[in-house]
């Protein structure tokens, strides 16, 4: 990236996690919540069945910026907020945009959608290119 | 109901996670990490690193015990079955390699609530071999009121 000034789109990521997703992610993490793997569970809690695990979408996040940057070692921070539920099988788009720099400290405001809505909004990163 | 602030400072005890090339390769392939860094060793070592590059997100995997052993203390008293995940704050540090040993230890930083709903804002802070913080973490668990 050369252009890292305010205003500035990194490149979007867009994913669709499939089926067998949250049962990877649970072995990979260790969150073996049955909210995430056992549909008939989920609906009894309210759920339109099983969901997403909110790190993994926060890990997506993640990854369109060490992508856009060119590695891990640009991420130094990211603070993220949970809203709604993400499921299987539908396309999650990561979008990201350049809100300050300061000297060699980039700051991105993201967002992650899916179905129209946003799952994770006002994600902040801080990036050093 | 009011929120029951008494344990809020409590440090629990600290847990070691030795970190794996195996659980690196596993985890970044279920994030859809695609950087050789995370999978291939010779092009992390052609990088210039030891050994395989955990992504920074791993952090959830090397917390996990610590955070665990906070939440479900009998003292904090989180009803799991109302527990949804309200946010989530990582700081990094230097990066984390396969070969690692890391530290971590939470405490429980703030108990509120709002809207009958409980908020319970944990902080980490994982430390590797050489005792330097490679990941801090502030996680806010929310448990909303019963029916």
């Amino acid at each position: 990236m050369s252009e890292l000034e305010p205003g500035t789109q990194l490149p979007p990521l867009s994913v669709t996690p499939d089926r067998t997703l949250t049962a990877r992610y649970a072995g990979a993490s260790g969150d073996f919540n049955p909210i995430h793997l056992d549909d008939e569970f989920a609906r009894s809690v309210g759920l339109e069945g099983r969901i997403l695990h909110g790190l993994y979408t926060m890990a997506l996040v993640a990854r369109a910026q060490t992508q856009a940057l060119g590695g891990p070692q640009h991420l130094k921070r990211l603070a993220v907020q949970f809203r709604g539920a993400a499921v299987p099988a539908e396309e999650i788009t990561i979008t990201s945009t350049v809100s300050a720099r300061e000297g060699d400290r980039v700051t991105v405001t993201a967002t992650a959608t899916q179905r129209g809505k946003a799952i994770i909004r006002n994600a902040t990163a801080e990036l050093e290119p | 109901m009011g929120a029951d602030t008494g344990a809020v400072g409590r440090a629990f005890a600290a847990h070691n996670y030795a970190v794996g090339r195996e659980k690196i390769r596993e985890y970044a392939r279920a994030v859809g990490e695609t950087d050789p860094l995370h999978l291939d060793l010779d092009a992390a070592r052609g990088a210039g690193f030891d050994d395989l590059v955990a992504p920074p997100m791993f952090a959830v995997v090397y917390c996990a015990a610590a955070i665990e052993e906070a939440m479900f203390d009998p003292q904090i008293g989180i009803d799991f079955a109302m527990l949804v995940h309200g946010g989530q704050e990582f700081e990094w540090g230097p990066l984390v390699l396969a070969g690692d040993e890391i530290a971590t230890q939470v405490r429980l930083a703030e108990v509120s609530e709002r809207l009958g709903m409980v908020f319970y804002v944990f902080e980490s802070e994982s430390v590797n071999q050489r005792g330097e913080v490679v990941c801090r973490g502030r996680w806010t668990q929310i448990v909303r009121p019963r029916a």
